[in-house]
């Protein structure tokens, strides 16, 4: 095994990206996601790759757009605020089946809100970002090894479906330093005979759009991403589970609130209450299949975030609002403590007993 | 003991994130698992900056530190924010050159260093972060001279190889202090 570095989040994305042959990143700075645009302006020029620094968010996920027109791997990131102007650019992107990958480490919203950490970007990140029937793939990292190589599965789902990937990361993630290992495996870049690559007079023009207005045919197309979805959706959702085997209580949580939740499992455990956590580490697809599992033996769930309650309504579908769901939340750049999720998990334990 | 929080907390500017970074790589090449987390907020500016570092032969939960073991402060906000959140029986490290007022816990134990004018004493007065860490770790019985060259070669960029005996030293006047 490779010698282990310390690195920030935000920094393992950076280089983990890099590593799975990405040579294009447009981005603008926002705290608290700025490391991984100055990571990529000091290595990019160095590999003759490119940095640049756009006027706008939105002028930067259209570069993005080019770039991924041309079939070569392109990423950018921002933080919550620049996400929402990158939503007109995600929709383009999923409209004209193009691969990419983008990185949101939230921040406290709505508004231009707070710079510290948040979740409540995930109605936005699950649903597609913007207008349209669309999905992107998204991946929520729970350690800085996984922000590195969610980076490198995110590049790969991203072309292997013709999608957009997004890890959705969070303030504490980008911040925070945690030893990790790069000696990772990157699958080759599959062909692209979709790209724009120049015809060479040999072949037909390709044509990257995302305009039909014949509404026959972009119901057509609608329709046919959505069988592609449908193989995503069967074959990707990806999970951890941690003590769930003989849970009366589970606890959903992903990113940083999975982190903290993991303390209070092992807290309540000390205490004799048979709780566990399920920690979906892609967010879509929704791991449903565990939730369902769970809802046959678990008494209760609960779903602890960093936002008002957004998951929460996933787990609820997952289970088939079959067992009760209740919220352990903080907001706004609060994050709940250990102790908070405890209390919550003992007075779902106490309750039970009446 | 399997689990180690620091939380390190001073004026920006004071070294405190480079010093938990210390530690963090200190704990990383002993095996542990670490995690390492700054405050990235607007207090950064003037204000109270602090890190939080987790030592742990344990998989690291909740990077953020809440109750430490081990609290450094080397301002008197730091001191009075954080005082009352450390753990019973932990240890308090205080630069004592910019704290005047004593630990007023008494399920504590205190250390008090005059870091900053030791610092300044020694013609480095930018290096009060490091005779601090020097105290840490004798009294947690954690310093030697390879593992803490082996840290500081990490964390000081080969740019900057100089500086590695210059911060050495410093961590040395820490540890000789009684």
């Amino acid at each position: 095994m490779s010698e282990k570095v310390l690195m920030k989040g935000n920094e393992a994305i950076a280089e983990a990206a890099i590593r799975a042959g990405c040579r294009h990143y447009f981005g603008y700075p926002i705290t608290p996601q700025t490391e991984v645009a100055a990571y990529m302006a000091k290595v990019m020029p160095k590999i003759g790759g490119t940095f640049l620094q756009a006027e706008s968010e939105i002028a930067a996920i259209n570069m993005v757009y080019g770039v991924a027109s041309c079939g070569l791997r392109v990423m950018t990131s921002s933080s919550s605020p620049g996400i929402s102007l990158k939503g007109e650019g995600l929709s383009y992107l999923a409209g004209a089946d193009l691969p990419a990958l983008v990185v949101n480490v939230q921040r406290g919203g709505p508004g231009l809100g707070g710079i510290q950490p948040s979740q409540s970007d995930y109605f936005q990140a699950t649903r597609g970002g913007g207008h349209g029937d669309y999905h992107m793939i998204v991946l929520a990292p729970a350690s800085v090894q996984e922000m590195a190589e969610l980076t490198v599965r995110g590049f790969e789902l991203a072309d292997k479906y013709r999608m957009t990937a997004m890890i959705l990361a969070d303030g504490t993630m980008g911040q925070m330093m945690e030893p990790v290992s790069l000696d990772f495996n990157v699958a080759p870049v599959p062909e692209k005979p979709w790209a724009t690559t120049g015809t060479k007079m040999a072949r037909e023009h390709n044509i990257i759009n995302s305009l039909y207005l014949k509404p026959d045919e972009l119901e057509r197309g609608n329709f046919a991403r959505y069988e592609k979805y449908a193989e995503v959706e069967a074959n990707e959702a990806r999970y951890e589970e941690y003590l769930t085997d003989d849970a009366d209580i589970i606890i959903a949580a992903f990113g940083i609130a999975a982190r903290v939740s993991r303390n209070a499992v092992n807290e309540a455990r000390k205490q004799g209450i048979k709780v566990g956590l399920i920690r979906p580490i892609t967010l879509w697809p929704f791991p449903k299949a565990p939730f369902k599992m769970a809802a046959d033996h678990a008494k209760a769930f609960i779903s602890v975030e960093l936002s008002m309650g957004q998951m929460i309504e996933d787990v609820k579908l997952a289970t088939e609002c079959r067992v009760p769901v209740t919220l352990c939340n903080r907001a706004g750049g609060m994050i709940p403590s250990p102790a908070e999720v405890l209390a919550a998990i003992k007075k779902i334990s106490e309750g039970g007993n009446d | 003991m399997s689990t180690k929080q620091f939380l390190l907390s001073g004026f920006g500017g004071q070294g405190i994130l480079f010093a938990g970074k210390l530690l963090a790589y200190k704990g990383l090449n002993a095996g542990k698992n670490v995690s390492w987390l700054p405050s990235y907020g607007p207090e950064m500016r003037g204000g109270t900056a602090s890190c939080s570092v987790i030592i742990s032969d344990e998989p690291v939960g909740s990077p953020i530190v809440s109750e430490p073991d081990i609290l450094v402060a080397m301002n008197l906000p730091s001191l009075d924010r954080f005082e009352s959140s450390v753990a019973p029986g932990g240890i308090i490290f205080a630069d004592s050159t910019l704290i005047e007022r004593k630990v007023e816990r008494d399920d504590v134990t205190a250390y008090y260093v005059p870091a900053t004018k030791m610092a300044s004493d020694n013609n480095t007065p930018t290096l009060a972060n490091m005779i601090l860490m020097g105290k840490i770790l004798k009294v947690l019985d954690d310093f030697d001279d390879e593992s803490v060259t082996a840290a500081l070669s990490k964390v000081i960029s080969a740019k900057h190889a100089d500086m590695l005996e210059v911060n050495k030293h410093a961590m040395q006047l820490g540890a000789d202090f009684e």
